[in-house]
């Protein structure tokens, strides 16, 4: 079974007009010395038995937990019609629009995410997306570097370590001179920022909130990197961005971040979506597909791929990126998602998550030894002290239901005590009442 | 049609969301808040359904017309691999369960999957282990170069140069380029590969890599591949394998058994996974023995006692490619279509792909010119520029397939071919559909000879006419705005 259309008979006529007596004969061009050494795959399965298997495999996996883990990937509800339409084949089996006519709804879609990416930034232009937020970084960290010619980045230590690690990862044959900055109080240190900020620097980068769930307001940091030639970029948690100062307010020139709380599934972490929105100067600088607006031979409205000398495929070894496929199907998701939301609704779920977080601080700060940081606001997510290592708390915690958060001393020394938890719109009160009662019982 | 935006109703909403069950608190400080909340427009659950899917209704689509995309294969993409992807066993894992204390053994069914699919991609390919984070095809090559550049500098030399036919994707180049790397470009000879003359003249011990697709992109095998391995390897240089082909020698040949160091595999192309628009993708990348110990972080590792976990504790790794274990939900799709066709359906896939594409190219031989008139793995490439005398270019054959209800061919690509139509066809579509196509294309060129306007004026049946794209470059316009 290969899901070939071909029969028998389809198949000798084919072969009789290419002039070969079988299809073994095609392949004569691979000399035999070049021939599988071994193909050891199993026979084929029916759809029945591989789906019956998949579902065992399914099941193998902690579905049942009540997640309070965040860490830049959240829990949140998707609306059905994000999936109706998602599922439209019209739309996942198509390819990259190259040929405009035949494709006016998937560049109509992505010219509508361009603008929403826009909109909930508050920056100028943005592109059809990229991999992931930590790509999407990468990406902007180099704009920065080309477009300034220098190449010195200054970081904030409250970005991802997951996202620093892939930046030093890309950059490591490139010569790039990276300065960390800590954080104070769950903030960017504004002193020892301005200490290494100079004319060789290319960009500022801070991430709002940032890992430990703090929010900031950058406005100073970015007015200090404009003073000295540099670029400001921020990593940004899209749906909180339905009430927190949005990059564009703060004047960064380079807005980033995951998109996957824009109804895309968690998905063991892929596929998800990495966009960017930059200021309009940066346009021929960003990398990857952008659609526009222009016009048919009759002056109707249509939209096509612009921009495209950018790019691998016309400017090869000199293109801004090497993309190619991007995520467009998770960039159609977060259209319908936020077109459901609307601009009330993506406040009010915003708040929500607000909310819950909020009242998760206070219900859990009554547990004796438990300390919540307050020193920074935050949006849904927040750092508590617990008196004994976090990592076997949450270890005791999973066999009483619940995934109650990220143990910090994962990915920075001496926080072994520090938790990491997230509350989505999703947890109710009496969700995170037992979960604060159960860890009260297990510390 | 409108824009989702210029449907805006004030005070219209598309979801219910839960009305809050917590005391209120006090609301964050203004300092951190938005003051410009964004022009997201306001609209009826209904009318964003009809919006997206009457905008979807403008696309072609593999589900909806015959898409021989060169290059791209666009193959079916099987139904039962959705309704896997969305079991919520799977869609609603959290990536960071594993990496929680004993955390493991909350993910044994997906981490099953990576460390399955690796296998059978080892098998295939013939490499040693994958790595299967690389997020798209071009994100394999990076990753790749990246592998290889880590090897060199191990191995303590620092090698200037990456190798690259003037026919590969634009995306090889750039990888190289991206990864620190000088890249020499290598002319193409007579019969369609990479000049072997040239290419020994560039080839010294400054080279870090050779990177070749394979069948190339004209669709031909080159029969001195290993002799290209052979050499490049003489002078330490690694071999890189764009795994884009594939279809065109899936079970007949393996890059492993050629000599290929590093391989990368699109998952949406060969395995049979929906290509969503332009993305998600999946590109795994496959080593042999002597590049393992610098694959990305984490390695699914499977334990004496059966159970799976992630392996970090790796001192050569060249670090995160992707901030989990890859495309996870595209891996098993492609997972489920390899265990479906199994070791004869994959054969057959290959073998079907080919006959398919020498069928067109025979068939269209007297029409079109074919520059390297030969047999074909998966894809041909014809040239317009018999009908370009009469000013039918390749753009205007496109335009009026898209007319007929076809998706167009690659054009302009490879770049080696003037006029360039790369068409392939894949093995999933019937004789039927192919010999439909094929009498089009037919009528293009007698049109072409007798009536080339009626040809250049298309497409006229699609909602929109030719688009301006010189005005779309020009004057940018790359948003709605209030």
């Amino acid at each position: 079974m290969s899901y070939s259309a071909l029969t028998k008979q389809d198949i000798q006529e084919m072969l009789r007009a290419i002039g070969v007596s079988s299809v073994e004969e095609l392949f004569n061009d691979i000399p035999q010395a070049l021939r599988p050494r071994s193909f050891n795959i199993p026979a084929g399965k029916s759809e029945f038995e591989i789906t019956e298997y998949l579902k065992r495999l399914a099941s193998k996996n902690a579905v049942n937990l009540v997640n309070f883990v965040g860490a830049g990937f959240y829990d949140h509800f998707i609306p059905a019609a994000v999936d109706a339409i998602a599922g439209r084949s019209e739309f996942y089996t198509a390819y990259t629009p190259y040929q405009p006519e035949c494709s006016q709804g998937w560049l109509q879609a992505i010219y509508e995410y361009q603008s929403i990416i826009c909109e909930l930034t508050g920056l100028d232009v943005s592109n059809a997306s990229l991999y992931d937020g930590g790509t999407a970084l990468y990406e902007a960290a180099m704009m920065a570097v080309r477009f300034t010619g220098r190449k010195k980045i200054i970081m904030d230590s409250g970005i991802s370590l997951i996202y620093r690690t892939m930046l030093y990862t890309y950059t490591s044959n490139l010569s790039i001179d990276f300065v960390e900055i800590s954080v104070v109080h769950g903030q960017s240190a504004r002193e020892e920022l301005l200490k290494h900020l100079d004319d060789k620097t290319a960009a500022v980068i801070t991430q709002n909130p940032n890992f430990f769930g703090a929010v900031d307001d950058h406005s100073d940091v970015v007015a200090k990197a404009h003073a000295v030639g540099a670029l400001a970029i921020q990593s940004v948690y899209p749906l909180a961005l339905g009430i927190l100062k949005s990059p564009g307010e703060m004047g960064f020139d380079i807005a980033v971040g995951e998109g996957q709380s824009l109804g895309i599934p968690l998905s063991f972490g892929g596929p998800y979506l990495g966009f960017m929105a930059v200021k309009k100067e940066l346009i021929r600088q960003m990398p990857g597909r952008i659609v526009g607006a222009t016009t048919d031979k009759d002056g109707k409205r249509g939209f096509v791929l612009t921009l495209q000398t950018r790019e691998q495929h016309i400017r090869r070894e000199k293109a801004t990126s090497n993309i190619c496929s991007n995520e467009a199907l998770c960039a159609l998701r977060a259209t319908v998602y936020v077109s459901l939301m609307g601009r009330d609704g993506f406040k009010e779920l915003a708040e929500l998550n607000y909310q819950k977080a909020e009242f998760a601080k206070d219900v859990l700060s009554r547990i004796p030894g438990v300390t919540v940081k307050r020193s920074s606001p935050t949006f849904n997510e927040f750092t508590v002290m617990l008196p004994s290592s976090a990592d076997d708390i949450v270890y005791r915690m999973i066999d009483k239901g619940f995934a109650c958060g990220f143990p910090l001393g994962r990915f920075y020394k001496g926080m072994d005590k520090y938790l990491l938890i997230a509350v989505t719109e999703k947890r109710t009160k009496e969700e995170i009442l037992t979960m604060s009662d159960s860890l009260e019982a297990s510390l | 049609m409108k824009l989702i935006f210029e449907k805006h109703r004030e005070g219209s909403l598309g979801v219910s969301i839960p009305v809050s069950d917590v005391p209120l608190s006090k609301p964050l400080d203004a300092q951190y808040r938005r003051v410009n909340q964004g022009d997201l427009p306001c609209v009826s659950e209904l009318d964003v359904v009809r919006h997206y899917t009457n905008l979807s209704r403008l696309n072609f689509s593999v589900d909806t017309n015959f898409y021989p995309l060169g290059s791209c294969t666009m193959k079916y993409n099987p139904k039962f691999t959705e309704r896997i992807a969305a079991l919520d066993g799977f869609a609603s894992i959290h990536p960071l369960l594993p990496q929680l204390m004993g955390g493991g053994m909350l993910a044994q069914g997906s981490l099953e999957v990576l460390y399955e699919t690796e296998k059978l991609l080892n098998e295939i390919t013939g490499m040693r282990a994958f790595t299967m984070q690389p997020l798209a095809g071009a994100h394999g090559e990076l990753t790749g170069v990246m592998l290889i550049a880590a090897f060199h500098k191990a191995n303590g030399c620092r090698r200037k140069y990456v190798i690259i036919p003037d026919s590969s994707h634009g995306t090889n180049p750039a990888s190289a380029a991206i990864a620190g790397y000088q890249v020499i470009v290598i002319p193409t000879d007579a019969e369609g590969s990479m000049d072997l003359q040239e290419f020994k003249k560039h080839l010294n011990t400054d080279v870090a890599a050779v990177m070749l697709t394979c069948p190339d992109t004209l669709g031909i095998f080159n029969p001195r591949i290993k002799e290209i391995a052979d050499m490049a390897h003489a002078v330490g240089a690694l071999m890189y394998y764009d795994g884009a082909n594939l279809n065109g020698m899936l079970g007949k040949c393996r890059p492993g058994d050629i000599g290929f160091d590093v391989v990368h595999i699109n998952l949406h192309k060969t395995f049979g996974t929906p290509h969503g628009g332009g993305g998600p993708g999946a590109g795994p990348v496959g080593v042999n023995e002597k590049l393992i110990e610098f694959l990305p972080i984490p390695r699914v590792i499977r334990r004496t006692d059966g159970t799976f976990a992630l392996d970090y504790h790796r001192a050569k790794s060249i670090g995160y490619i992707a901030p989990f274990y890859g495309n996870f939900g595209v891996i098993l799709r492609a997972f489920a279509y390899m265990l479906l066709l199994g070791k004869d359906g994959l054969i057959q896939a290959g073998e079907y792909a080919v006959l398919n594409a020498n069928y067109c190219r025979v068939k269209l031989q007297e029409y079109y010119d074919l520059p390297y008139p030969r047999i074909c793995k998966h894809e041909c490439v014809f040239s317009a520029s018999r009908q370009m005398k009469n000013g039918v270019h390749a753009l205007d054959v496109a335009k009026y397939l898209i007319d007929k209800g076809y998706h167009p061919p690659t054009i302009y690509f490879p770049l080696i071919v003037k006029e360039a139509l790369m068409i392939e066809p894949t093995e999933t579509e019937s004789k039927e559909t192919l010999d439909a196509f094929i009498e089009t294309m037919i009528e293009i060129a007698r049109l072409a000879q007798e009536n080339p306007q009626a040809v250049t004026q298309a497409p006229v049946t699609m909602p929109v006419k030719r688009l301006d794209e010189t005005k779309a470059a020009r004057e940018p316009n790359l948003r709605w705005k209030k």
